[in-house]
């Protein structure tokens, strides 16, 4: 980094040191609604319908190929700045904005097919789950996605270079962290 | 990036094949006329290991410093000493 005035105590940069804490605040907000889930899961047992009966699988798993894609571009991305590479930070910053668009699209699709077809928040308890865990992991793809939008611009305006790429770095953290909470979701919401 | 310790780069493009297909196995192991403890079991491992791939490679938690281990895995720690205390009042119906 070009700024030493970025390197706390710790010898780490003090914006990504401040992602990291706040990823953490995110780890117990997320694993507070998975550990709800599963004891209302439990504590409903007999009368849990099954995922694949009431879900769209084949739909979500497109989804959640298209999440995994949106990683792997942004950490191209990442990767093509650190190597002098502009114009590969931007397509890659470009294809994570739009795969992260397009599963919001899919899940807005989905949440249409689902309401139309009576399962909805207030519907029963899965209902209420599937909607809370979705809809806040969905929020986060959101915020994702615009904070993307305004790196995408500052990397045409050439705000990153091999040497200031923290920017890039930092919301790629968060992105890969919305990633990573949709695996876990996509398995204890869709597939168990 | 100063205050991150020199590391070689992952290879990004294996650890996306390596989600691909364990997102394609997962699925797969979903539909499969296992028991279904069996098939819960393997799906939660599947689900770690790609988790763990994204956050160690991905996120670079491999390379940072311990601190961000610490930061990192104690609330996560906590979080799944709440649900396993809470859960106990479904023991014994999850026993029998």
């Amino acid at each position: 980094m070009a700024h030493n005035g970025h390197i706390g105590c710790l010898g780490i940069d003090t914006r990504k040191l401040g992602m990291w804490i706040f990823l953490a605040s995110e780890i117990m907000f997320f694993t507070g609604l998975i550990g709800s889930y599963i004891v209302l899961r439990f504590a409903n047992i007999h009368s849990w319908p099954v995922p694949s009966t009431v879900l769209n699988i084949p739909l979500t798993a497109v989804n959640t190929f298209i999440l995994i894609c949106s990683s792997a571009t942004l950490v191209m991305g990442l990767a093509s700045v650190q190597r002098g590479y502009r114009e590969g930070l931007q397509v890659g910053l470009f294809l994570t904005v739009l795969l992260g668009s397009v599963f919001l699209s899919i899940q807005f699709h989905e949440y249409h097919e689902l309401i139309h077809d009576g399962f909805t928040i207030s519907s029963s308890i899965f209902g209420s789950c599937f909607f809370t865990l979705t809809g806040f992991h969905g929020a986060h793809v959101l915020a994702g996605v615009i904070w993307l939008t305004v790196v995408l611009i500052r990397s045409f305006l050439g705000y990153f270079s091999p040497e200031e790429y923290a920017g890039v770095e930092i919301v790629g953290l968060y992105w890969h962290f919305v990633d990573l909470v949709w695996i876990i979701l996509f398995t204890i919401l869709y597939l168990i | 990036m100063e205050g991150t310790v020199s590391h070689k780069k992952p290879n990004y493009a294996a650890i996306f094949w390596a989600l691909f297909i364990l997102t394609i196995f997962e699925i797969a192991i979903a539909n499969m006329p296992f028991a279904k403890v069996a098939v819960v079991l393997l799906l939660v491992f599947l689900a770690i290991v790609k988790a763990s791939l994204v956050a160690l490679f991905y996120m670079h938690l491999k390379f940072e410093k311990f601190i961000i281990y610490v930061i990192v895995l104690f609330p996560l720690f906590l979080a799944v000493v709440l649900t396993v205390m809470v859960l106990n009042d479904r023991m014994p119906t999850l026993l029998t």
